[in-house]
């Protein structure tokens, strides 16, 4: 068993390291690039003036802060502890993509890159990346699983009229893992002028640090918001995990506070048992892809195996290291929901709430639904509402047999 | 940090192709690509051909470094099914009745993690195996790998790559064992051509910091190409446009159409008659030629 930390807010260290996980595990090609990458967010990091633009930009375009909401007709459905969801939902691009992807445009911006590329499941990183390039007018390349792009058209549309180049991955599972193979390729053959903008927490360092600090607003807001609506902290902290870009961005603000639960909620696809899931925590080992060590879905031999879930921007066999420590310390906890649970989660909160939620934070309002019911009234629980569903009709209308558009 | 692998296999074919005045040639192949028997095949013909020290890809699913070629291959190599035990029981095979070729395995780090670093150095040097090149472990994440890999006496041998600075290139060669790889071009493997008189410029500048034989690879497809780097490289390595006479040469179920291999060891021929022959005759038979006007 882990020892006793004063803090787990002190990771990673100076070789990007989070215990056995992180690192850099990446080509020589790119290893200047990294290094490059890391001394520009530090000196960025040391710079007022890059803090208050970044702060105006979150402010103005994106729309922060988003709302924390009492989920009223939930709370009475599961008859248990107070359901508030945090709606980054509504943010500017309709995810919490967006707070990432602004940070990291605007290092982009002073290394002097041109070029931008990125890799998506969903689509929410690619119409964040795709949208912020188009607002300092860099080009945009973005990488994207055929697969995926058969099954999220809105979101492939969105990105070509915000003037990016959405690139077909035909490869493999032909989803997020060999877009990001194919990102890291494309960035290797033109480093002089492209910078890659990972949208999630994983990848080699910094990333992953980089990119929860750019989330961590999410947290930082909730702790202020529900101090002047409850006044005191939330008790339970529930979040989806792909990568975990949005759940380590609301839980690391909470790191310290060992009152509040915090939640992580894997894609158990068709059911852990059924080896067709997205569960790198539940059900992979550590390993070494995309640049950190961290869980991943595995062969015994050392393949990596295809991941599933019914939501694109969860289909991925690995997760973001600081997750994968925070796992070993125990400090978070990390369970799943299956497709079908997602897909009736989905329904419900469209059905109670008049939010139609991205079927990603429907696997972690799923486990709410089963935990709720059995806390007291007085327990918080805010869910990181981090996406909206418009980008899954066509997926949930597939999933529930019926045909969109057909005029019923 | 520096090497403690003395002496091998591997710096005795260096030692002896220094006397002949003439590069090595490195040829590519994954194991068990397009399957074990033709894999098998091209194993046993290599040294024959010309080639000097083998190189053999295991297959990993994710590759990230390599282009459409290599790709494939892995992927044929893993359809026909391909395990660490299997490369290395194809190079204990072949010690049977070939000693003196060196074998590289070139790889990425997540199957030789699962195997367990310590476990795979023990069984790769009982094998015969001579050295190692794990694409995505650079300098700073080695030394797990690396300390058994010295203590079997086993080469890891590192990448230098264009954009491999003049602050970063000390920390590449202070670990660098067997030789140093210089990557001849910014990309994946097999999509672009070199530039000889640039990559001759680093080879050249890279000499001045380290007494490691260079090897040159990426981007040399043919037997002119591999010659003009084989004036001023210690080792011409070529994959792609080998691997991909085997793209071309297999039917959609990955059987061989006959004579395959005798048209990959054709190829091999072909190669290691360009780089045995570049620096004799006219004026190229220093080792080292800086191109001018490239500025190293």
């Amino acid at each position: 068993m882990a020892e006793a930390r004063n803090t787990y807010r002190d990771g990673p260290d100076d070789q990007g390291h989070f215990g056995l996980f992180g690192g850099r595990y990446v080509a020589e090609t790119l290893m200047p690039l990294i290094l490059e990458v890391e001394r520009a967010y530090d000196a960025a990091r040391a710079d007022p003036s890059y803090a208050q633009e970044l702060e105006s930009f979150l402010t103005t375009y994106a729309g922060r802060p988003s709302p924390l909401y009492f989920a009223e007709r939930l709370t009475e459905r599961f008859g248990g502890a107070k359901v508030y969801f945090k709606r980054d939902e509504l943010n500017h691009t309709g995810s919490h993509k967006i707070n990432n992807c602004l940070g990291q445009i605007l290092l982009a911006k002073r290394m002097g890159k041109t070029r931008i590329i990125a890799e998506t499941g969903a689509g929410q990183h690619g119409v964040a990346t795709a949208t912020v390039c188009a607002r300092f007018g860099l080009e945009c390349v973005v990488y994207m699983g055929a697969k995926d792009i058969e099954r999220q058209k809105p979101n492939v549309f969105r990105m070509n009229l915000l003037g990016a180049d959405v690139r077909a991955v035909e490869k493999g599972s032909a989803t997020l893992k060999e877009a990001m193979n194919e990102a890291l390729r494309d960035w290797v053959a033109n480093v002089d002028d492209t910078y890659y903008l990972i949208g999630t927490a994983a990848g080699p360092h910094p990333y992953p640090t980089m990119v929860r600090d750019f989330q961590s607003v999410i947290g930082e807001e909730v702790r202020e918001q529900m101090d002047a609506v409850e006044g005191r902290l939330p008790d339970t902290l529930v979040a989806c995990i792909g990568g975990g870009s949005n759940a380590i961005g609301l839980f690391h603000p909470f790191l310290d506070d060992s009152d509040v639960r915090l939640i992580g909620v894997e894609a158990a696809g068709k059911g852990i048992d059924t080896g067709e899931h997205a569960a790198s925590i539940s059900g992979g080992n550590p390993g070494v892809l995309h640049g950190n060590r961290t869980f991943l879905l595995q062969e015994d031999g050392g393949q990596i195996r295809d991941a599933h879930s019914i939501s694109a921007g969860l289909d991925y066999p690995g997760i973001g290291p600081e997750h994968a420590w925070l796992h070993l310390q125990g400090r978070v906890d990390y369970v799943s929901a299956t497709d079908e649970e997602a897909l009736a989660a989905f329904q419900l909160c469209s059905k109670l709430e008049g939010i139609i939620p991205a079927l990603e934070p429907s696997h972690a309002l799923s486990y709410v639904g089963k935990i709720a019911p059995e806390l007291p009234a007085d327990h918080l629980i805010v869910i990181n509402l981090c996406g909206r569903g418009d980008k899954d009709v066509f997926t949930v209308a597939d999933a529930l047999g019926t045909e969109v558009g057909a005029g019923s | 940090m520096s090497a403690l692998v003395a002496e091998s296999r591997l710096t005795r074919r260096f030692e002896k192709l220094k006397e002949k005045n003439r590069a090595a040639l490195v040829t590519f192949i994954t194991a068990n690509d397009p399957d074990p028997a033709l894999f098998r095949q091209l194993l046993e013909g290599l040294p024959t051909a010309g080639a000097d020290i083998i190189e053999l890809g295991m297959p990993f699913s994710d590759p990230m470094a390599d282009g459409p070629s290599v790709q494939l291959s892995s992927q044929r190599a893993l359809q026909a099914g391909v395990s660490i035990d299997d490369v290395l029981g194809a190079v204990a095979d072949m010690r049977e009745w070939e000693m003196d070729t060196p074998v590289i395995l070139m790889g990425y780090y997540n199957p030789i993690y699962r195997y367990g670093p310590a476990e795979f150095s023990e069984a790769a040097a009982n094998a015969g195996v001579d050295g190692v090149i794990i694409v995505d472990l650079p300098p700073e994440e080695a030394e797990e790998l690396n300390q058994h890999l010295r203590a079997n006496n086993l080469h890891m041998i590192f990448l230098a790559a264009p954009t491999t600075d003049e602050t970063r290139l000390p920390r590449v060669l202070d670990h660098a064992s067997g030789f140093v790889y210089y990557v001849a071009v910014k990309g994946v493997t097999g999509t672009k051509s070199a530039d000889v008189s640039e990559v001759s410029a680093r080879v050249a500048a890279m000499r001045k910091q380290t007494d490691l034989p260079i090897g040159v690879g990426f981007g040399i497809r043919t037997a002119a190409q591999a010659a003009e780097m084989a004036r001023f490289a210690d080792a011409v390595v070529v994959g792609s446009a080998i691997v991909d006479i085997i793209t071309d040469g297999i039917d959609k179920d990955r059987r061989p159409q006959p004579g395959l291999a005798a048209r990959v060891l054709d190829f091999v021929k072909d190669l290691a008659n360009g780089v045995q022959t570049a620096r004799l005759g006219g004026d190229n038979e220093t080792s080292v030629k800086t191109s001018t006007g490239a500025g190293a």
